[in-house]
């Protein structure tokens, strides 16, 4: 029986980009839990000689000539969504 | 009131019996008359209006002059695209689906937005982050989902047809719960390109129509191969629509796992009885094991949180979308975006598949689950192997009370227990009305060979006017 806990959660979330208020925890772990007992059902299954299946119609490295066209956006169509922008660039807050 | 064939209607616009500029101010009519059922987030008036002017003016194409609705989280020019998300509460799409794009080439015009769960995550729409969609038939049910409010908007003859997408039965679900044809093509028959991404592996575009033979022609216009999404497969060269198939003669197999699943009653009836006429008309019908059907769920929301956990990451508020106005630097701005734009269960889906895919549990989990993957797929070539087509309920139940399931997400996700196999296996699948139990619709779910589009459409529209 998997059973989160606390410190797992909190991993997940700060792996996942996400803050999360202490009673987000608590439920996310209970959650989380019960989602990861039923999917452990599948360690029953015999599965020997089998290959994992990724893709299920069979394409394979789908490839075109690496050359630049022109759909026709403008930049400020591609920009409009931004919240912030500078010189045709996205403006993002400091880093360090 | 209701809508003509989606054909008869193109032909009559093409002829000038008909103008696109009237039949785009019957949807919006219809949308407004049928506001209190929520199905839709938004309409594009202006812009249909417009392209209905232009259509009127030169009245060519398949669909000349037909209004359709689209689930929101296809990509659109004329208004917001949100997939009911409070992240992508402002979003305004640089450019349109390529479905969007195929049918408008063919004089279809888009009038509205349906409701859905947010990113398309549940059965019911009551994970929207905008409202929940009431049952056309009973507003204190839910409509099914994820594509509630495109099914919703078809049985409310909002408009002939409406776009819905399927991961794990978001098309099927809902349409048996509102009475309407819903199809699932196979794996990468439609392109993706401009619809918001959930789990690649097994997302798929469909149409919610009110007849097979619409749901077909709409597949006509929408399918084949495109540049902008790699993993598109080629058509059949003949049409979907007018496909004809006998029934007599074919062999049908009756997914046993399906029915041994504590149906609810009048469902197990309506499901019996339409395999009796199937059997009636002609065909030889057998009950099939397909052992490994039902753990074809456990599979799902191990690969489905996954690919949603990675697919969701592109949502950090610095190039589209809501942006925290609180943080101070970058990683809080990612950190405090997300936190307040993602609803719950996307968090719960992020959670889930970053803990499938982090170091450690990677082959435990992951990998297991696609290698069952395997095992699932498999048993359904043998199954084809076999039999012309497979059957059963879409769904244990009928449309559910809202807020009967919402409180527990594992009990939401069994609600897809017949629906989610045929995404993991990529096979195509419909829901056709077959009935009603106790007021509400039933669907009946059959299932095509992978790539046997043509056959499936083909039988799906011999089944419906067999049905009762």
């Amino acid at each position: 029986m998997s059973k989160l806990s606390r410190d797992d959660v909190l991993k997940l979330a700060a792996l996942s980009k996400l803050t999360l208020s202490d009673d987000e925890v608590e439920k996310l772990r209970g959650e989380l839990s019960e989602i990861l007992n039923y999917v452990e059902i599948l360690n029953q299954v015999d599965v020997e000689g089998l290959q994992p299946t990724y893709q299920v119609t069979g394409l394979q490295n789908v490839t075109r000539p690496d050359e630049p066209r022109d759909y026709g956006y403008k930049p400020e169509d591609l920009l409009k969504n931004a919240p912030a922008v500078q010189d045709n660039q996205f403006k993002v807050k400091r880093v360090l | 009131m209701d809508w003509l064939p989606i054909a008869d209607i193109a032909g009559k616009v093409q002829n000038g019996e008909l103008k696109a500029v009237e039949l785009v101010r019957k949807s919006l009519a219809a949308i407004e008359e049928n506001k209190n059922h929520d199905a839709i987030i938004s309409t594009m008036e202006a812009r249909a209006l417009e392209r209905a002017g232009q259509i009127d003016e030169s009245p060519t194409g398949r669909l000349a002059g037909v209004p359709f609705i689209t689930k929101d989280n296809f990509l659109t020019f004329g208004g917001k695209t949100t997939a009911a998300s409070n992240i992508l509460r402002p979003f305004e799409a640089p450019y349109q689906a390529t479905a969007i794009e195929r049918l408008e080439a063919e004089g279809a015009i888009c009038v509205a937005k349906a409701n859905l769960d947010a990113f398309a995550h549940g059965s019911s729409t009551e994970n929207s982050d905008w409202f929940v969609t009431k049952h056309p038939a009973d507003p204190s049910r839910v409509p099914g989902g994820s594509s509630g409010g495109s099914a919703a908007a078809v049985a409310l003859r909002m408009a002939p047809f409406a776009l819905g997408t399927d991961t794990g039965g978001s098309i099927r679900l809902p349409a048996s719960f509102c009475g309407v044809v819903g199809y699932k093509p196979t794996y990468g028959l439609v392109s993706r390109s401009g619809v918001i991404a959930m789990a690649s592996s097994t997302d798929v575009i469909g149409p919610l129509a009110r007849s097979v033979d619409d749901a077909a022609l709409v597949l006509d216009v929408m399918s084949g191969k495109d540049e902008l999404d790699s993993t598109t497969i080629d058509r059949d060269e003949k049409p979907y629509s007018g496909a004809q198939e006998e029934i007599a003669g074919k062999k049908i197999g009756v997914i046993r796992e399906y029915l041994a699943q504590g149906l609810q009653p009048g469902v197990e009836k309506i499901v019996r009885e339409s395999i009796d006429k199937l059997k009636s008309a002609g065909a030889t019908v057998e009950e099939v094991s397909l052992p490994s059907l039902p753990l074809a769920l456990a599979v799902y929301y191990i690969v489905c949180p996954a690919e949603v956990s990675s697919n969701l990451s592109r949502y950090d508020g610095q190039r589209y979308g809501y942006s925290s106005p609180d943080a101070k630097d970058l990683d809080d701005s990612y950190e405090l975006s997300r936190q307040q734009g993602f609803g719950a269960e996307a968090k719960r889906r992020i959670m889930i598949g970053t803990h499938v895919l982090s170091s450690g549990y990677y082959d435990a989990y992951y990998k297991k689950a696609q290698t069952v993957r395997t095992k699932i797929i498999n048993e359904f070539e043998e199954a084809f192997a076999k039999y012309d087509f497979l059957v059963g309920p879409v769904a244990p139940m009928t449309a559910f009370k809202i807020g009967e399931r919402s409180g527990d997400p594992l009990q939401m996700y069994l609600t897809d227990i017949m629906t989610v196999a045929a995404n993991m296996s990529g096979n195509p699948a419909i829901s056709v009305p077959a009935g009603e139990a106790e007021g509400l619709p039933v669907g009946f779910q059959i299932v095509g060979p992978l790539r046997g589009d043509r056959q499936l459409l083909g039988i799906a529209r011999k089944f419906e006017a067999i049905r009762t």
